[in-house]
């Protein structure tokens, strides 16, 4: 904990059990255009401190540009943001002090070993060697990448970038965590570690601001989360109470051949709370699948294949942001 | 200080370090160590063979231009009017050649490819480190290199006899000077560039720079117009304080000429800067 006690010579930290919700993020009506174009368009919110918070929503929805926004790397066209109580704008420097990064893509310095990336990436922050060096094993350690410590960063693998990535956003002891898209291009066993370690952080008490385009991890990681469209806040809350808002409990998928699943429809009015048709399949959102599926039978429908699931946040980010294809 | 309460206070700072922070707050963290020695860190674990070689291109020059050419040339009339050797002539002109080219090659090569394809300086920016530092370090680090091959250049030419006042050893400070007004200014313009076929327009520029500085031979050979060009460069500048200081000759032109790099300097200082919180803070 030695940055922190560096970090409070000029920032007295109240203990996250203060009984007042602690906001280390608030923006309100936050805005940026870039010409014409309006990428964040006034959107609100506020994060407590050790929470995970996600950004969700498709490409272009202006969920990179508020990560920008928030590490004072992009200037707002209108609207407030604080962090920690500062305008990242006007204090850049003191508030990345704070901020952990992890970009959408790796910028890891190419020319140096992976143990002197870590060193060098935190005498940008002005910390001492006496506690880098010990602090670059540690994270190593926590990165499963000790025996790569003198190794040349493009020996690594895709996941090994990524986690020396995120080791390397930890140096300087961040309170927030900013992950853009973190486990993307990774295979299913480098994301399951990387949940592993974020996991650990949150319960450490660091702040989490995650955007990603996979819903699975956005429910595993996020307490709360916004659902952000072309730039709008479209929806706000837990997954589970976003799955209960915006979805049903269970979803049936029904495939009658692509030649059927559209004209099948008028057929299934009435089951189930909201039907969904496709080109290849018909869904049925209900809050028992089961029970749906013995009224679609004894409606005398014989569909070529049924599943019952689970209702996912997939299904809410899907109703929330349409199926159209965004570039 | 933070209005909203239950909030953190990241920045509780006393009045007078928040006054001395109003200015450049946003873009400076005075950290430009951080950058300086990441460059030294990374120069010695891949590219220091780039760097051997920068060293000998003017020494080869002074050998086959100096020693060759010199033999037909003889001597020639000196910037205090005496009789100097052809190599003595065209010594500090290259050396000035020599730091214009490290300064250029560092700040517009290295620092395009840091830019646009290590994406190095995106990352230096998310922590502390303000636009400021970045381009004070990466200016700091071209002119380390500068003033490393002028002592070493220096130094050849003492050992080929061609240094006769102890005033000459003031040309390495005075490279360093013009390599600070090539670095800043190349980094600033290697800003805007896009493309590998925009970097070859400065090479575009340098070229004749080099071969029409009064490098190999005196201004007075051209026409009054093309004069009023070459003496509106940088290199000529450059070219002419070195030879000056070779030989001790001292004049008000000498002024002048270092005039032109300290207000060079200022400019490519300020364009840099602007153009890093354009590029990088937009």
């Amino acid at each position: 904990m030695r940055v922190s006690e560096l970090a409070a010579k000029e920032s007295p930290v109240t203990s996250p059990s203060d009984a007042a919700p602690q906001y280390v993020i608030t923006a309100e009506n936050l805005t940026k255009r870039y010409g014409d174009v309006t990428a964040v368009d006034g959107i609100s919110f506020r994060v407590p401190a050790g929470e995970a918070f996600g950004l969700l929503g498709p490409n272009g929805a202006g969920k990179s540009t508020t990560m920008k926004m928030i590490g004072g790397v992009s200037q707002r066209t209108s609207g407030s943001l604080s962090i920690m109580g500062l305008d990242p704008e006007q204090h850049g420097p003191e508030v990345r002090a704070h901020l952990g990064v992890v970009p959408q893509q790796d910028n890891l310095d190419e020319e140096l070993k992976v143990r002197d990336n870590l060193l060098v990436y935190g005498r940008y922050f002005g910390l001492p060697m006496s506690y880098l060096k010990p602090k670059a094993d540690e994270l190593l350690e926590f990165a499963q990448l000790t025996d790569k410590a003198k190794s040349k960063v493009d020996a690594l693998s895709g996941g090994m970038k990524r986690r020396l990535t995120i080791a390397r956003s930890l140096i300087n002891e961040p309170r927030i965590l900013l992950l853009d898209e973190p486990t993307t291009g990774l295979d299913p066993q480098a994301r399951h570690i990387l949940w592993d370690r974020l996991f650990r952080l949150k319960e450490q008490g660091v702040t989490l601001i995650l955007t990603t385009h996979y819903m699975d991890e956005a429910e595993q990681l996020c307490d709360r989360l916004i659902v952000v469209d072309k730039g709008k806040i479209m929806a706000e809350g837990s997954p589970a109470s976003l799955i209960r808002e915006y979805s049903t409990r269970e979803v049936l998928e029904l495939r009658f051949g692509s030649e059927r699943n559209a004209s099948v429809g008028a057929e299934l009015e009435g089951i189930g709370e909201r039907l969904e048709t496709l080109p290849d399949r018909v869904l049925i959102y209900a809050h028992d699948g089961e029970a749906a599926l013995e009224q679609v039978t004894a409606r005398g429908l014989r569909p070529v294949t049924s599943l019952v699931r689970r209702s996912s946040l997939e299904d809410v980010f899907l109703r929330l942001t349409g199926r159209s294809l965004v570039d | 200080m933070s209005v909203l309460t239950g909030n953190f206070n990241a920045g509780d700072h006393s009045v007078t370090e928040a006054a001395r922070n109003r200015r450049f707050g946003p873009i400076y963290s005075r950290n430009v160590r951080a950058v300086v020695a990441r460059g030294l860190m990374a120069t010695k674990s891949s590219n220091w063979m780039v760097m051997v070689s920068g060293f000998f291109e003017p020494v080869l020059y002074l050998i086959s231009m100096g020693v060759g050419l010199g033999a037909i040339v003889g001597s020639v009339q000196g910037p205090g009017g005496q009789e100097i050797s052809y190599p003595a002539y065209i010594a500090p002109a290259l050396l000035a050649v020599s730091a214009m080219n490290g300064a250029v090659y560092d700040s517009t090569w290295n620092v395009f490819f840091k830019m646009n394809f290590a994406k190095l300086y995106q990352g230096m920016l998310y922590t502390s480190l303000g636009p400021l530092d970045v381009a004070m370090g990466e200016i700091f680090l071209a002119l380390l290199r500068g003033a490393m091959y002028a002592t070493g250049f220096t130094a050849v030419m003492g050992v080929m006899g061609l240094i006769t006042t102890p005033w000459a050893i003031l040309m390495i400070p005075a490279s360093v000077l013009i390599a600070f007004g090539f670095a800043s200014f190349g980094m600033g313009i290697t800003s805007f560039m896009k493309t590998f076929q925009q970097m070859d327009w400065i090479n575009f520029v340098m070229l004749p720079m080099f071969l029409f500085s009064a490098t190999f031979y005196p201004l007075s050979v051209y026409p009054q117009s093309i004069q009023w060009l070459i003496q509106a460069m940088p290199l000529w500048h450059g070219v002419e304080l070195l030879r000056q200081i070779s030989v001790g000759v001292f004049t008000p032109a000498t002024a002048v000429h270092i005039g032109y790099y300290l207000v060079m300097i200022a400019l490519g200082v300020l364009l840099t800067t602007s153009r890093l919180r354009k590029l990088f803070l937009k």
